[in-house]
C-alpha cells in the first residue's frame, strides 16, 4: 500500500511541458527511479515459491521482478465512471475538484460474476495495484470494479459520511453505500451472476467489515471475500509505519538532508552510468555495490506513508473545520499558500492524529467511547466471531509483512485457520503480482 | 451517470464559465495568498500550528523560492480547467479517430524534430560524444526513417538524449530563479522559461518545416504537436487528491531539473 501511493505520487508527476517540450519517457523513468531508490535484489534460493527478495522492506518497494510476474492481458475495456456526490453535500471550494467520486470498471460482454476491489491506504480507484487485480479478474471472466480507498482525499471529500476516515464500521457503511450506488449506476444492461469483494492492505480490512455488514443487510450476499495482506490491527500497523520514520538519522528535523542525500545518490549514479535514461537496470546497477540499508528503506516507506497520511489529515481537517492544522475559522482558497500547513502535516504522526482529532471527533458523536475501545474497533478481532466462522472469507498474507507486529501473523492464522494462505516472503504486497500469489488470489473466487 | 456525462458536470462546472472564472480569479486576486479569516475575527489557534511544531532553522525540501505564488497558483488552476475541459477531450478525440500506427508515426516525427533542439544544446554544452549520437540518430531517422516517422535509430540502440536551453543555462551555473507556472505549459522557473523562449526562437530561425508565412501549416504543426505530447503524459491534475499537489509538483519539478542538468 505504501509503495503504491508513493508510486502513484511520483508517476503522476510529469506535469509541465504539456505543449512543446515534453520529456515524457524520461520523466516517468526518472520518477520510477526515485522510488526505486531502494532496489536491491538479493539472489535468494529458488524454492517452489520463487519470490526472490528476502529483505521485506526491499520487497515492499520493488514488488515482483518481471520474469516472475503473472501473465495478464495488456488491454482490458477499462472505463472511469463518476458517481455524483449527494445533493446538499457541502464541499469547500478549495477541494471542489474532488467533488464527485469516480470508480473504475471493466465489464464482460455477457452475464458474469462481479468483483469489487478496494484500494489500500491512500489509493485511488485506478491505482496500480487495483489495475493489476482488475486485469487478473477480467481475464478470469469477472466484471471488475475498482474502488477508491476511504483514506484517499477524493473519498473523504465526495463520499464519506463523517469525512474522518479510519473508523472501520463507518468506512464499511460508506463503502457499502457506494457499492450499491455503483450497482444501480451500472444499470440493468449489465448482467451479474454473483457478487464478491476483495481488497489489499487497508482495503482488505475494509472488505472484512463490509462482509460482516452484508450478513445483516444482504444487499449483495457476497459469494466470496478475500483479504490480501490485511493489517491485524489498523492502530498497530499505522503506529508501526510511523515508527519507520525514526530511521531518518537525527529525526524529521533532518529530513531535508536525508532527502538531498537520496537525490545526490541518484544523481551520482545517473551521471556515472552510460545509460541516458532512468530505468530499473540503472538503479539496480547503481545500488548493487552499495545497497541502501534496511533502515534507509524503512525510512523511505515511512516517508511515503507520511505523505499519504498528511494528505488525508489535511483533507479531513478542511472538510470538518476541526481546527487541527488549519485554523477553524479560516477559509482556504485555491490561491492560498498552504505550504506551512504542508510542513505541519508532514510532522504529525499517527498518534497525533488519533489522539487530537480522530478520538475527540468520534467521542463527540458517542460519549461512551474510550480511547481503548476505539482502537479495538480497528482490529479484525472486533469482528473475530464472524471471521472465524465465515467459510466464504479467506486471507492471503506474508510471514514477513512489515505492517504487522511480531506475533500478529499468527493471530491472523488463528482467525482464518485453513482459509489463510501464508507465503514465506514478499513483505507488504511485494508478491501480489507474482504468478503463484496472484493465481491463488483469483482461484479463491473461482466457482 | 457515465464518464461522458461527467464532463458536463453541474452548474459551475460548465467549461466556459469555469475558464472565465479562473481568468477573472487570476486577474483580480493578484497575489493574495494569505488565508481568508471569516468575518473580521483573528484566526483561531489550531491544535498544531506552524509556530508550535516547526523551528525556523529547519529546512524543508518543500520550501521553494516562489515569490509569484498567487499568480502561479491561479495559473495552475487555469491549466487544470483547460486540461480537463478542452485539452483532454480533444486528445481523446484524436486517439479515437487515429489508428495507433499513425499515432506512433506522428509521435516519432515530432521526437525527431525535438532531437534537433537536443543536438543544438549538446553543442552549446560542448558535449561532443552525445551530440554525435544525436546527430546520427537524426540522420538515420530522417532518411531511412522517412522524415522521422519511423524511429529506426532506437532499433539500432542509438540513445535518445534530451537537452534544452534551460539545461544549458543550468550547465553553466545559472540558478533556477523564481518558480513559474506557465500558461498551458505548466511548471517551470525563470531559467527554464527563458530557455523555452530561446529554444523556440532557434527553432523558428532554422524553420526546418518552412512554417514561416504559412498560417495553416503553423496551426497543424503546433496543434498536432501539442495533442501528441499530451497524449503521452499520464498526469491528470488533482488526481493525487492532495491539497498540497501544487507544492508537491513544485518540489518534484525542481528536483527533477537538478538531476537533468547534472547529467
Amino acid at each position: 500500500m505504501v509503495s503504491a501511493s508513493f508510486l502513484c505520487l511520483f508517476l503522476s508527476y510529469p506535469a509541465g511541458r504539456v505543449v512543446t517540450f515534453s520529456r515524457i519517457g524520461r520523466v516517468r523513468k526518472l520518477s520510477a527511479g526515485l522510488l526505486l531508490l531502494g532496489i536491491w535484489l538479493l539472489p535468494g534460493p529458488l524454492w517452489a515459491y520463487d519470490y526472490p527478495i528476502e529483505d521485506p522492506y526491499a520487497a515492499t518497494i520493488i514488488g515482483t521482478p518481471e520474469p516472475l510476474r503473472a501473465r495478464l492481458p495488456e488491454k482490458i475495456p477499462l472505463e472511469t465512471r463518476t458517481l455524483p456526490s449527494p445533493e446538499g453535500r457541502s464541499i469547500p471550494d478549495v477541494v471542489s475538484y474532488n467533488a464527485d467520486l469516480n470508480y473504475s470498471v471493466a465489464l464482460q460482454p455477457g452475464r458474469a460474476p462481479l468483483i469489487f476491489i478496494i484500494a489500500g491506504t491512500g489509493g485511488l480507484h485506478n491505482t496500480g495495484s487495483n489495475l493489476l487485480l482488475m486485469r487478473a479478474f477480467y481475464q478470469a471472466g469477472f466484471h471488475a470494479v475498482g474502488l477508491t480507498s476511504p483514506s484517499h482525499p477524493e473519498f473523504v471529500i465526495a463520499a464519506s459520511s463523517t469525512s474522518v476516515p479510519g473508523q472501520m464500521y463507518n468506512d464499511a457503511e460508506d463503502l457499502y453505500r457506494v457499492m450499491q450506488a455503483i450497482r444501480s449506476d451500472l444499470g440493468k444492461g449489465v448482467k451479474i451472476s454473483s457478487f464478491s469483494v476483495t481488497g489489499y492492505s487497508l482495503g482488505a480490512a475494509n472488505a472484512a467489515f463490509i462482509g460482516k455488514l452484508d450478513t445483516r443487510q444482504h444487499a449483495f450476499d457476497f459469494r466470496r471475500i478475500l483479504l490480501i495482506n490485511p493489517p491485524y490491527s489498523l492502530y498497530n500497523s499505522m503506529s508501526k509505519l510511523d515508527r519507520m520514520l525514526n530511521n531518518i538519522p537525527g529525526g524529521l528535523d533532518n529530513f531535508n538532508t536525508f532527502f538531498q542525500k537520496l537525490l545526490q545518490r541518484v544523481s551520482t549514479a545517473y551521471k556515472r552510468s552510460d545509460s541516458v535514461e532512468f530505468n530499473e537496470q540503472l538503479i539496480y546497477a547503481a545500488f548493487k555495490d552499495d545497497p541502501p540499508t534496511g533502515e534507509q528503506l524503512a525510512a523511505i516507506i515511512g516517508m511515503a506513508f507520511r505523505l499519504m497520511s498528511a494528505n488525508m489529515i489535511i483533507t479531513a481537517d478542511v472538510m470538518t473545520d476541526f481546527g487541527l492544522i488549519k485554523p477553524s475559522n479560516v477559509t482556504l482558497s485555491k490561491l492560498t499558500a498552504v505550504e506551512p500547513y504542508f510542513q505541519v502535516a508532514l510532522r504529525l504522526n499517527f498518534t497525533d492524529y488519533y489522539h487530537e482529532f480522530f478520538y475527540p471527533f468520534y467521542k463527540r458523536r458517542d460519549p461512551k467511547l474510550t480511547r481503548e475501545s476505539l482502537a479495538e474497533l480497528s482490529s479484525l478481532e472486533a469482528i473475530g466471531d464472524y471471521l472465524r466462522t465465515a467459510e466464504n472469507v479467506g486471507m492471503v498474507g506474508n510471514q514477513d509483512d512489515i505492517i504487522l507486529l511480531r506475533g500478529e501473523i499468527d493471530k491472523l492464522k488463528a482467525l482464518f485457520g485453513e482459509r489463510a494462505r501464508i507465503y514465506p516472503r514478499g513483505g507488504h504486497l511485494g508478491n501480489m503480482a507474482q504468478h503463484e500469489t496472484l493465481g491463488y488470489i483469483v482461484a479463491w473466487f473461482k466457482p | 451517470m457515465n464518464g461522458k456525462q461527467q464532463e458536463e458536470g453541474r452548474g459551475s462546472h460548465y467549461p466556459g464559465s469555469l475558464l472565465w472564472a479562473l481568468l477573472a480569479m487570476i486577474v483580480l486576486a493578484g497575489c493574495s495568498t494569505t488565508p481568508a479569516v471569516q468575518s473580521g475575527e483573528e484566526p483561531k489557534e489550531p491544535i498544531f500550528s506552524a509556530s508550535r511544531l516547526l523551528s525556523s532553522d529547519v529546512k524543508s525540501p518543500t520550501d521553494i523560492h516562489d515569490p509569484l505564488e498567487g499568480f502561479n497558483r491561479g495559473m495552475y488552476e487555469f491549466n487544470y480547467g483547460f486540461d480537463r475541459y478542452i485539452f483532454l477531450p480533444v486528445v481523446a478525440g484524436y486517439q479515437r479517430v487515429t489508428p495507433e500506427v499513425a499515432q506512433q508515426g506522428v509521435h516519432n516525427f515530432f521526437n525527431n524534430l525535438l532531437d534537433l533542439k537536443t543536438l543544438i544544446n549538446q553543442l552549446f554544452q560542448l558535449k561532443g560524444g552525445p551530440a554525435l549520437k544525436t546527430f546520427s540518430r537524426m540522420g538515420w531517422n530522417t532518411t531511412l526513417g522517412l522524415l522521422g516517422v519511423i524511429d529506426v535509430a532506437s532499433s539500432f540502440d542509438i540513445p535518445r538524449y534530451q537537452e534544452d536551453f534551460g539545461q544549458t543555462l543550468g550547465h553553466y551555473g545559472v540558478g533556477p530563479g523564481p518558480y513559474l507556472v506557465l500558461p498551458l505549459l505548466g511548471p517551470s522557473n525563470l531559467r527554464d522559461g527563458t530557455g523555452l523562449v530561446v529554444d523556440s526562437m532557434i527553432f523558428s530561425a532554422i524553420d526546418p518545416l518552412r512554417l514561416d508565412g504559412h498560417i495553416q501549416r503553423q496551426i497543424v504543426y503546433y496543434g498536432l504537436n501539442a495533442i501528441d505530447q499530451r497524449a503521452h503524459i499520464d498526469f491528470r491534475y488533482h488526481q493525487t487528491g492532495s491539497l498540497f499537489e501544487y507544492d508537491l509538483i513544485r518540489m518534484l519539478y525542481q528536483a527533477k531539473r537538478e538531476l537533468e542538468i547534472e547529467k
